[in-house]
């Protein structure tokens, strides 16, 4: 049976991406704590949310604003993460049917319908090996995910002040390093670099969390006039 | 609005996003149109987020050691380096120049 070698190699790619990805969760709780969040929270964002991206936009946004953030504030930080949640829909149109079987089981999954497993997923040749790529990617990274955030955040509460060890640049090296594989094309790029400029310009200007959502407009406006498209589409 | 009430309320809507894709028929994700929308408010998203974290501080523009931080990972990305060796060095470059005093 071919089964068992297919299931193998969606193990071998789970296992690689799984544990590269539970590592950074120790920035995660520790920014997390760094930003005003407690251990408790921050714990409750990982077990919950489970998305990096919308997690550290959603800490990123709240950072410094106290223990209770203005409701302008709160409500960009709620946006940001689901702004940035927004593409798991798509995931999850796409992973529905791979998973198949009853409602509960497509329930489980959502849950676990990231970046990682979508792609570990999709990149398998069969229908088996892609079940088994997206169970047990989900696996590792929720289990390796969650037990580094609640290691980051004691980290962080123990050490103090966490500027001195660089974690607000490793911040925005995490946002680099998530959006740089997507800069292949000019028309991403195009929305990178407008939507950088957007975000500086209003930094001055705007609360906290404003300039964020305001350089959504620019990937809003390019995407429905396809400006710098590769096809006519 | 407190801390709890945004990381609860967040949560609800992240974990929805992710629900609502099974009830969805798979021709939408076809459509081009909504797919690239999605794409690029990714790409938006993040890149407003890499500018925020490395230059902003409350309402203000603030130049500090997160600038050469940012510029060392981005150089380290262009190099394939991996991930978690990107962030390590971003901090670790931030962290040395705070040490020795030349940025704040």
């Amino acid at each position: 049976m071919a089964t068992s070698s297919e299931a193998s190699a969606a193990i071998r790619a789970s296992l690689a991406v799984g544990l590269a990805v539970s590592a950074y969760g120790i920035s995660f709780g520790a920014l997390s704590v760094a930003s005003g969040l407690d251990i408790w929270q921050t714990c409750v964002l990982s077990l919950f949310m489970f998305s990096g991206g919308s997690q550290f936009a959603l800490i990123g946004v709240i950072a410094g604003a106290g223990a209770v953030p203005p409701v302008a504030v709160g409500t960009a930080a709620i946006t940001s993460a689901a702004l940035l949640g927004v593409r798991n829909s798509l995931y999850s149109m796409r992973m529905g049917s791979i998973i198949g079987g009853p409602w509960w089981r497509k329930a489980l999954a959502a849950h676990w319908t990231i970046d990682e497993t979508t792609a570990v997923s999709t990149a398998q040749p069969t229908l088996h090996g892609q079940r088994v790529g997206f169970w047990v990617t989900g696996a590792v990274i929720y289990l390796g995910w969650n037990l580094t955030t609640l290691l980051g955040a004691l980290l962080g509460d123990l050490v103090g002040d966490v500027r001195q060890y660089g974690l607000d640049a490793a911040a925005a090296a995490a946002f680099l390093g998530l959006v740089w594989p997507r800069l292949r094309a000019r028309q991403p790029i195009a929305v990178a670099v407008g939507a950088a400029v957007v975000a500086a310009v209003l930094i001055p200007w705007a609360p906290s969390g404003v300039p964020v959502l305001a350089a959504a407009v620019v990937a809003v406006v390019v995407g429905l006039t396809n400006w710098l498209g590769r096809s006519k589409a | 609005m407190s801390v709890w009430n945004i990381v609860l309320l967040g949560s609800v809507i992240v974990l929805a996003l992710k629900l609502v894709g099974y009830l969805v028929p798979p021709s939408l994700l076809e459509r081009p149109t909504p797919a690239r929308v999605a794409n690029l408010l990714t790409v938006a998203l993040l890149s407003a987020l890499v500018v925020v974290q490395t230059i902003g501080q409350q309402q203000a523009i603030v130049i500090d050691a997160r600038v050469p931080a940012v510029i060392v990972a981005a150089a380290l990305l262009a190099l394939r380096v991996p991930f978690i060796l990107v962030i390590t060095a971003a901090a670790a470059t931030a962290a040395l120049l705070r040490f020795l005093g030349w940025m704040e």
